[in-house]
């Protein structure tokens, strides 16, 4: 089934099917054509592939799905991919639709089973529409295809001849002959491959494709019937709770469940590392676990979140460098002046709103997993590894998703509810409590980026040397025309190495960009602050990539950009930059409370090209998501921590955006239909720390170079002193800016 | 055994001796099933576990199960007349003022509560009403149309 050709498709019968109980499969379909397609090495010469995947350096090999037209007209989806408030329930669908020639209300999506759907590597990089889709959309057209030609045979016309429109295919010249795929599909057994690939619909001829439509998922989600994995109950379920460390690195000394075990119905299970109580209501599984007394051993490593930059420094392995070209010496002598500057962003949770959660039920020799999760066939591998199963006995299935940002790469708590459901034969659900999901979450890492740039008098850049510490790679590469330059990335994967970061981290939305865009259009800001020049003609005297130039255009339009060097007292700022293929211009205006240093965000403008836009609607509404959560790390989100102990563990001290918060919000899609469709959930959040950290310079001539603008990193900017967070200890590592 | 503690549910009336003391948020998910009714942060900070009592929002998780005594608690699955969908509802799915949906529910009871006391809110008001209920994938100004939105409906409805 695995085709070598990445567009190669095939066409059969459901009982070909591999690996797919064949009852379960009719369920779905009750019959039908049922069509598979595979893209292999689709990720060869794609942006931003190192340590792709969790673990790191885990690259896909391929990408699968199913199409199945069924006997009563639904063209059913089955992919690997999850819904998690993207919107791809809708795109997808929107894909299938326009291909086929179908109704966008008969597209059947399901997404995120194992069972039924072919491998799929995970829901993350902003690659379901960019590297998924054309795969779809060609499978889809090929399936198109083949339905005219079985329409041909039974209509006894040329297939040349022959129309669809809405599932029905007809002759054009003579529009009463005509057959529906339903009817195409009965009692099909269709193993078929056509010699010449169809070509994909030219954008002139979208009639659903680049039409906005609503979310597919809203009635359910609006009404309380959309299921999460934390509300899949079974008759003698046990909810679990685990007795947790209070400190990463801690370990456990002994012990005492003896009260905890008194309780009637109360389970407890110790296996090595695992020790849960488990009862069928979940309060009463809470209460149990507060009875155990238990003692731990804390390290004492001396990190917290103010000395942890000179560690992440002192740990940094060999720099890899990319891009080089010209020569550093010769730009640095170019340069009037040289400017250093060393900007740093804190650990950044992903905070969805439903925590981690997974439900486990074990029949037989059967594993079923409802998990809250973004890589569905990663967790299947990991639970039968946990239960020394056959991977073939494990499904695991992503009902709704309550977001996830990245974080929901990694699935903790499905391992160990599998462990208990073995343990205690008995379905059991573990449901991270706030604490638990802040304390076991794979943060956004901290970093540090040093910028050694300068440009000439007349304002063109001729020097630009780029070092970034363990944020990694993605994004790193700047786009400007400057002839004398270097990149260097520390650390390439946002997981770091062992020793690097005291806990775990991982890919947060538009991983490793939105701190690379933040330092790099800061220093943009910088140099043209210096050169007296406006900091949008600025970027423009320094670009020569057309695509960015007309983003930046748009945007600046949209914006109603005058002019001016800053700092002009306005608060408006700018800022650029590329991410999973789309290009972004972002605009800010800020309002800066001098006396408290507090800064609210009035108004912010994205322009994007992202190539052809298949929901404009869905679209606009991740790139506001986009510029709201982006708020949340520019102005205030920050884990703080001390010896592996997370001191934020509620939304009572991490604050994430409010209603209060939101700002105007403009966002321009740049018509780009015959270019390929890039990503379109992370691009428009990479902006948002430079734009607003350029928008306060504009109001009040201080320089933010910390992440987040904390209200006191604000005041302390505008005190001329070192930011008060770093400014209490004695590191080497103040974030500054000086003139070499 | 706790005393039975009485109350009326989506109303209907119900009666359930489980413990008062526990909070109102299991007591809804796990005894009636009603799993509309969302855990986000359990401390109240969140608001996605919002239910009426009375006709106004409470945090169900800061809600003993003894102090709905004798009240009416209605969830976000009785917020719809049959298929007939409120106002609400349907200003939210009308706006796309949604996209995980972990909160919605929440936010949706929340909005009730305020137009009930203000049925034609100010945009200055919504937004400081709704300012404790809390969304990560930040659907804030799309929320603020739909209850624009559905207070218009409403208002027109009357």
């Amino acid at each position: 089934m695995k085709a070598k050709d990445p567009r190669e498709l095939d066409f059969f019968d459901a009982s070909h099917l591999p690996a797919m109980d064949r009852r379960e499969f009719l369920k779905v379909f009750g019959g039908g054509i049922v069509v598979a397609f595979s893209l292999v090495d689709v990720l060869e010469g794609q942006e931003g592939q190192r340590g792709r995947g969790p673990g790191g350096g885990n690259l896909p090999t391929d990408f699968n799905a199913f199409l199945a037209i069924r006997e009563d007209g639904k063209v059913v989806c089955l992919t690997g991919k999850i819904e998690m408030g993207q919107g791809i329930v809708t795109s997808l669908a929107q894909m299938l639709a326009e291909e086929l020639d179908v109704s966008l209300d008969s597209v059947v999506m399901v997404m995120g089973d194992t069972d039924l759907c072919p491998w799929d590597m995970g829901t993350f990089g902003s690659m379901t529409t960019r590297v998924f889709g054309p795969a779809m959309r060609a499978a889809a057209a090929e399936a198109r295809a083949v339905l005219i030609d079985l329409a041909a045979e039974k209509l006894h016309r040329p297939a040349a001849q022959l129309a669809v429109r809405e599932g029905v295919v007809y002759d054009a010249k003579d529009p009463a002959a005509k057959i529906t795929y339903a009817q195409l599909a009965e009692g099909k057994k269709i193993e078929r491959h056509l010699e010449k690939k169809p070509p994909v619909k030219a954008p002139a001829a979208f009639r659903v494709v680049g039409t906005s439509q609503l979310r597919r998922d809203a009635r359910e989600k609006v009404t309380g019937r959309a299921r999460y994995a934390g509300d899949m109950l079974f008759p003698g379920m046990l909810h679990a709770r685990i007795l947790r460390p209070p400190a990463h690195g801690a370990k456990l000394l002994d012990a005492d469940v003896s009260a905890a075990e008194k309780m009637p119905g109360i389970r407890i299970v110790r296996d090595a590392d695992l020790l849960a109580v488990l009862h069928e209501s979940p309060d009463a599984a809470e209460a149990a676990l507060a009875k155990i007394k238990a003692r731990f051993d804390v390290p004492d490593t001396g990190l917290d979140d103010k000395t942890i930059y000179d560690h992440l420094l002192k740990v940094a392995p060999k720099g890899e460098e990319s891009g080089l070209k010209g020569s550093l010496e010769e730009g640095a002598k170019l340069a009037d002046p040289v400017i250093e500057s060393t900007f740093l962003n804190a650990y950044v949770a992903h905070a969805p709103i439903e925590p981690h959660t997974a439900t486990v039920r074990i029949e037989g020799d059967k594993v079923t997993a409802w998990i809250s999760t973004q890589r569905p066939f990663g967790d299947k591998d990991e639970i039968a590894k946990a239960l020394g199963v056959p991977a073939a006995n494990v499904r695991v299935i992503a009902p709704f998703v309550g977001g996830g940002f990245g974080g929901k790469t990694s699935n903790r708590q499905a391992v160990e509810a599998a462990r208990l459901a073995k343990a205690t034969g008995r379905p059991v659900q573990v449901a991270w409590s706030r604490g638990e999901e802040f304390f076991y979450d794979t943060f956004r890492p901290a970093a540090i980026v040093k910028i050694k740039s300068g440009a000439a008098k007349n304002g063109s850049i001729v020097l630009w040397d780029y070092a970034v510490y363990f944020a990694g790679q993605r994004g790193s590469d700047h786009f400007y025309d400057i002839p004398n330059s270097r990149t260097t990335v520390y650390g390439s994967s946002w997981t770091g190495g062992p020793g690097t970061h005291p806990f775990a981290t991982g890919a947060w939305r538009a991983p490793s960009n939105s701190t690379n865009t933040f330092a790099r259009e800061s220093q943009i800001d910088i140099m043209a602050a210096r050169a007296g020049m406006d900091p949008v003609e600025f970027r423009l005297g320094n670009l020569k990539d057309p695509r960015m130039i007309r983003v930046l255009k748009a945007a600046a339009a949209k914006a109603g950009w005058k002019p001016a060097p800053a700092p002009t007292g306005r608060g408006r700022g700018v800022a650029c930059g590329i991410d999973a293929g789309t290009y972004v211009a972002h605009f800010a205006e800020v309002e800066v409370d001098k006396a408290g240093g507090k800064v609210q965000v009035k108004r912010v403008v994205v322009a994007q090209d992202m190539g052809l836009t298949i929901n404009p609607a869905g679209a606009r509404l991740q790139m506001e998501g986009c510029i709201t959560m982006g708020l949340g790390y520019a102005l205030a989100e920050e884990i703080r921590f001390r010896n592996g102990e997370i001191l934020d563990v509620n939304f009572d001290t991490y604050e994430i955006p409010r209603f209060s918060w939101t700002p105007a919000m403009e966002t321009v899609i740049l018509d780009a239909a015959d270019a390929p469709p890039q990503g379109g959930g992370e691009p428009p959040i990479i902006g948002m720390g430079a734009a607003v950290a350029n928008a306060i310079h504009d109001a009040v001539g201080a320089r933010l170079y910390q992440l987040p603008m904390t209200p006191a990193r604000v005041k302390a900017a505008l005190d001329e002193k070192a930011p008060a967070a770093t400014g209490r200890t004695k590191s080497a590592l103040r974030p500054r800016t000086g003139i070499a | 055994m706790d005393e039975k503690i009485g109350f009326t549910l989506n109303g209907k009336p119900v009666s359930i001796g489980a413990g008062g003391g526990r909070m109102l948020l299991g007591v809804l998910r796990y005894d009636f099933g009603l799993l509309g009714v969302k855990y986000g942060c359990g401390e109240g900070f969140c608001g996605a576990c919002t239910v009426l009592v009375d006709d106004a929002p409470v945090r169900s998780c800061q809600t003993l199960l003894k102090d709905v005594k004798g009240r009416s608690v209605v969830t976000i699955e009785a917020l719809a007349a049959g298929e007939a969908l409120h106002p609400l509802q349907k200003a939210f799915m009308r706006n796309d003022a949604l996209q995980c949906g972990y909160c919605t529910p929440g936010m949706i009871l929340n909005a009730y509560g305020l137009l009930r006391r203000d049925p034609n809110p100010s945009r200055a008001k919504i937004i400081d009403e709704m300012s404790g209920n809390l969304c990560r994938c930040g659907t804030y100004a799309r929320i603020v149309a739909a209850i624009q939105d559905a207070a218009r409906e409403m208002r027109a409805e009357k």
